[in-house]
């Protein structure tokens, strides 16, 4: 039976979520969500590697939606890039629902913890939507379900900023979402067509017109809206700041990242590096990337909140990838691709061990965390091993992704950005060890209660996420080929 | 993959990682058998690459061995076994950890047969040691070892550019001898330097280092140092400015150390001016001199680590006097420590029959035999100012001088045996030199003992001597605080700033107040725009972000239009 199930794959990624979505809302326990969001979850991470093998093995998969021919049917298109993104959502969903339980109970009101897993999944079924489909508008179709999913998400944060974070997120991020569908319609107009690589194939004609010009800036806009991109990232902090403590795990981890797969695949599957060459968009992203990794790393610094902190640390993290973007070499695309994954278990990590803080001392405000050190040891130390590699530290994930940056930078002869990337390196330290030194060198307050340890459901998924911060930091097979196999089909056009 | 040989370092810092898990038993086997173990394995080490790792496009040579790398990695290990005894009853069980995990992977650098693997070694070299520092737990040490590792964290990205750039031009990873002619190789050159605590980044060393613990300075002395002396030594044998940096280091070492009250912070100056030597003899490159820089590595972290034992145990026995002013006459209740450091500053100034004797005069040789006049001269002077601030003055002021009234007994029996293993090694080595210059890198005949040389070097130290007792009315220390470069960095230049705003010339004595106005400035400056209110923190108004997107969209639209 599983032979063949094989080439049904693609479609199985994104309808079980899909419809176990519904299934929670028809149960309504809380227990059974969890147990389907967790089987559904890993599920998933399985056809994902299953997925990235094949993709590995025999290239891209093509999947035609009830047999219709392209360009007139939906295609679900699977190639290197597609089945490494869905990697990193994947395993990332499977992680967290692990931890989830404790954490959602104590956050979310009971009788809406079925609802955070239903919405879970259909982010989740969102953001493999579109790392799956080979059709940009039914691309805008699972960007909103996800979005959707997300706002509703964060909403469910229990303090009443959750709502306005929400809505905020809301308002960008139709916004985003807008701009991107009508720089579908645009070309649409121009070509008569939606599917990528026909897209690809048709646009050079009309490349030179205004209308497509007009396209690449709506399309510009609206995806650098849904990956933080700065100065376009104001959602970002209050969402990621007021979201249940396990949502900003998840989206932190994986929805900026789709996000960056989505301008990957519009710049170089269906414009091409082409583009480039003739409109100064990359001179802008190096701009703003460059902004947002010294600017935001700044801000960083000065919060007093660990979530807010690290979320602005994300912001200038989605500069170095926008940096990576910005050379169009294949080192650049690379580096980008590589740190996709390397920033999905960093952030994964380091969130993780805020919604474990969180969970026992009720507050994420750094001055509240004093202490900690010595009261949650394994938590704090796994803290310590994820900021390494959030600083780059060798034997690291993040030393990996600085390493191929850098040299990407330098193969351009960008002697600056190489030393603006270590400045920005040097500033993510001073901010990491706010928490540390709080962390470490300040005891407990008097008459505060007796924490201790979270518990080995918690502890586990923690300690899992930093062994691969080390273990991709020193075993770079898997990585390194996949990132750059998919930079080299990127930058050769072939999507 | 091949594997030979498990690297020795690793062993070490493995070692680190378990020690704080295990009970004091089990601990103290660690601690003392582990690095004899090591230093065995060390000399199991072949010629050649011994294993090599894929790591990104890349095959490290992890393992790389030949003499230079054994006679740095077998000096590295006593000094771990040695540091180890000396230390052994330290409650912070952290500091021993980190001490071994800094000592691993300095000895992981020594083997290191490519770049990526020294600099992977470098960085965790820096956290080490930084930690080390911290095991001190004072609120000087917290606020020490945060400069030093920034300071380190500097020199490793400036070392990784440089790295990456000179893989990018040469499409090669192996560390060998190379000359600096590219910015890749500059900034590898820059990198080392600044764990050499070279100019103008110096100041890093006697201000971290006397913050240690009573046993981790002994530690801190041996490692960062004699680690950038190897990778010069390999790396850039023969580069001429390092002859400068080198004659430079020498005195800057001298004179403030001469000028120093806290003796912690004397020995700290005095090792810049003992890698001053050495770098120097890479400086000058022939098979004389790099011999010459290897053997003093070897042999000066043998006496500036006893002399740091001698010292520490003062620290250790007084409760923590460390000042030149508070101290003295100690040597009637600590006869084994005095005798120990005397030996210590004995084999510092490089009198005959210590070992300081056989090693240095190898650098001043070389530098004879290549006709370096002006530099063969600022050796010999040096090496009366050695005797000087090193020699003389700390035993005397700490043992001798004035009675301070302090009665500490000798240090307990690991802390002496340590000391005694030390001056041991410095005399057995003052008086057969044979064995080391048997595993120093390059062949040599070299001979010290001549009868010229012995007598040259006695009348330097005899009127070197004589001179500090007749100017001991100066040399007294009072209660000084010396500036040191950074005060440049850190302080004139914000001085320098008020007074030219003001267009006054008042001198004001307050300059710290002026230091705090200036980097409040800067600070406020960053805070007003990144601050929780500044413009690029705020995340209030919906409406003024979708007016940001329009702008933006806006933007692209005109630089469109423009382009076609």
């Amino acid at each position: 039976m599983l032979s063949s199930l094989s080439p049904h794959l693609p479609i199985i990624q994104v309808v079980l979520p899909l419809i176990a979505a519904p299934i929670c809302v028809i149960f309504r326990r809380t227990g059974v969500a969890w147990l389907i969001a967790l089987v559904v979850s890993w599920l998933s991470f399985g056809i994902s590697i299953v997925l990235l093998e094949q993709v590995i093995s025999n290239g891209p998969i093509s999947y035609l939606l009830g047999s219709w021919p392209t360009p007139w049917g939906i295609e679900y298109r699977v190639d290197i890039l597609s089945a490494f993104v869905m990697l990193i959502v994947t395993s990332i969903g499977a992680i967290v629902m692990i931890f989830a339980p404790n954490s959602v109970h104590m956050e979310i009101p009971p009788d809406r913890t079925y609802l955070f897993y239903t919405m879970y999944l259909l982010t989740f079924t969102g953001l493999l939507g579109i790392t799956i489909t080979g059709d940009a508008f039914n691309l805008f179709v699972f960007l909103e379900i996800s979005s959707l999913s997300s706002y509703v998400l964060i909403s469910l944060g229990a303090e009443r900023n959750a709502l306005t974070a929400a809505l905020r997120y809301l308002i960008l991020g139709t916004v985003g979402a807008t701009f991107y569908i009508i720089g579908v319609g645009l070309m649409y107009q121009m070509t008569g067509t939606l599917n990528i690589t026909d897209l690809a194939e048709r646009l050079p004609e009309v490349a030179s017109t205004k209308t497509i010009l007009v396209a690449i800036g709506f399309i510009t806009v609206g995806i650098g809206l849904k990956l933080g991109l700065f100065p376009l990232h104001v959602w970002l902090p209050n969402a990621y700041a007021y979201a249940p403590s396990v949502v900003t795990v998840f989206l932190a981890a994986t929805a900026t990242k789709v996000a960056v797969y989505m301008m990957l695949r519009v710049y170089f599957s269906i414009f091409g590096t082409k583009m480039f060459s003739a409109l100064p968009i990359d001179e802008l992203l190096l701009i703003l990337g460059l902004i947002a990794i010294l600017s935001m790393s700044a801000v960083a610094i000065y919060q007093s909140n660990a979530k807010r902190l690290l979320a602005y640390s994300s912001v200038a993290q989605v500069g170095y990838m926008v940096i990576g973007i910005s050379m169009v070499t294949t080192t650049g695309l690379t580096a980008t691709i590589l740190h996709l994954f390397n920033h999905a278990m960093i952030k994964c990590a380091l969130f993780l061990v805020l919604a474990a803080v969180f969970y026992r001392i009720k507050s994420v405000k750094i001055e509240d965390m004093a202490g900690l050190g010595k009261a949650m040891p394994y938590t704090m130390a796994a803290f310590i091993v994820a900021g390494f590699s959030l600083l780059g530290v060798p034997l690291t994930v993040g030393f990996i992704s600085k390493w191929y940056l850098i040299l990407g930078a330098l193969e351009k002869g960008w002697w600056p950005v190489a030393g603006l990337i270590v400045v920005s390196s040097l500033l993510a330290v001073i901010y990491f060890w706010k928490i540390i030194e709080i962390a470490y060198f300040k005891p407990r307050p008097e008459g505060a209660a007796e924490i201790s340890e979270v518990p080995l459901n918690m502890l586990l998924p923690i300690w899992v996420m930093v062994g691969s911060n080390v273990y991709f930091g020193m075993n770079t097979d898997l990585t390194v080929s996949a990132a750059m196999s998919a930079a080299k089909s990127l930058i050769g056009g072939a999507p | 993959m091949t594997i030979d040989a498990f690297p020795p370092g690793v062993i070490l810092v493995l070692g680190g990682l378990v020690l704080p898990f295990v009970s004091q038993q089990i601990r103290y086997t660690i601690i003392l058998l582990l690095p004899l173990f090591v230093l065995w394995s060390v000399w199991q080490v072949g010629d050649g690459v011994q294993l090599t790792l894929p790591f990104l496009d890349y095959e490290l040579a992890v393992v790389k061995g030949d003499a230079l790398s054994r006679i740095f990695a077998t000096v590295f290990a006593i000094m771990a076994f040695v540091g180890g005894l000396f230390a052994l009853k330290q409650k912070q069980v952290a500091e021993l950890a980190a001490a071994f995990i800094y000592a691993g992977s300095a000895i992981g650098v020594a083997f290191a047969g490519d770049l990526i693997t020294v600099f992977i070694f470098w960085e965790i070299m820096a956290l080490g040691s930084t930690m080390v520092i911290w095991a001190a737990k004072t609120p000087e040490s917290y606020k020490a070892s945060m400069r030093y590792l920034m300071i380190h964290l500097l020199g490793g990205v400036i070392l990784m550019i440089g790295v990456i750039a000179h893989i990018a031009d040469t499409g090669s990873v192996a560390f060998q001898a190379m000359t600096p002619n590219s910015i890749g190789t500059w900034m590898i050159l820059a990198g080392f330097l600044i764990n050499a605590g070279a100019p103008p980044l110096t100041a890093w060393l006697p201000d971290a280092y006397p913050e240690g613990s009573f046993s981790g300075t002994v530690f801190l002395s041996a490692f960062t140092t004699k680690t950038a002396v190897y990778v010069l030594l390999r790396g850039y044998p023969g580069t001429e400015i390092l002859i400068y940096i080198g004659v430079y280091m020498i005195f800057y070492g001298i004179i403030y150390a001469l000028l120093e009250n806290d003796m912690r912070r004397i020995l700290s100056y005095s090792i810049i001016n003992q890698v001053g030597f050495m770098i120097t003899g890479i400086g000058i490159g022939t098979e004389m001199a790099l011999n010459g820089a290897a053997a003093h590595a070897f042999t000066h972290i043998i006496y500036k680590g006893l002399l740091l034992m001698s010292a520490g145990s003062v620290i250790y026995m007084t409760g923590g006097k460390r000042k030149c002013t508070d101290l003295g006459g100690l040597f009637q209740s600590m006869p084994i420590t005095c005798i120990c450091g005397i030996i210590g500053a004995l084999a510092i100034s490089s009198f005959p029959l210590t070992s300081g004797f056989i090693s240095k005069s190898m650098i001043a040789q070389a530098a004879g035999d290549e006709q370096l006049l002006f530099v063969w001269m600022c050796l010999a002077a040096a090496s009366a100012g050695v005797f000087l601030h090193a020699g003389i003055k700390f035993p005397w002021f700490v043992f001798f001088q004035k009675d301070s009234g302090l009665r500490p007994k000798d240090p307990p029996w690991n802390m002496k045996a340590a000391m005694i293993l030390f001056a041991f090694l410095c005399i057995a080595l003052g008086v057969a030199p044979g064995p080391l210059y048997d595993i120093l890198p390059f062949k040599t005949t070299y001979e010290p003992y001549t009868v010229p040389h012995v007598i040259n070097q006695l009348q330097l130290l005899l009127f070197a001597g004589l001179s500090f007792f007749l100017a001991l009315p100066i040399m007294k220390r009072t209660l000084t605080i010396s500036l040191d470069w950074d005060w440049f960095y850190r302080k004139f230049g914000a001085w320098l700033i008020v007074f030219l705003t003001r267009g006054t010339v008042e001198m004001r004595r307050d300059i710290f107040g002026n230091l705090q106005i200036f980097v409040n400035s800067v600070i406020n400056l960053a805070f007003k725009g990144h601050g929780p209110n500044g413009i690029f923190a705020r995340t209030n108004a919906t409406g003024n972000s979708v007016a940001t997107v329009i702008i933006l969209l806006t933007v692209l639209m005109l630089i469109f239009y423009l382009e076609i």
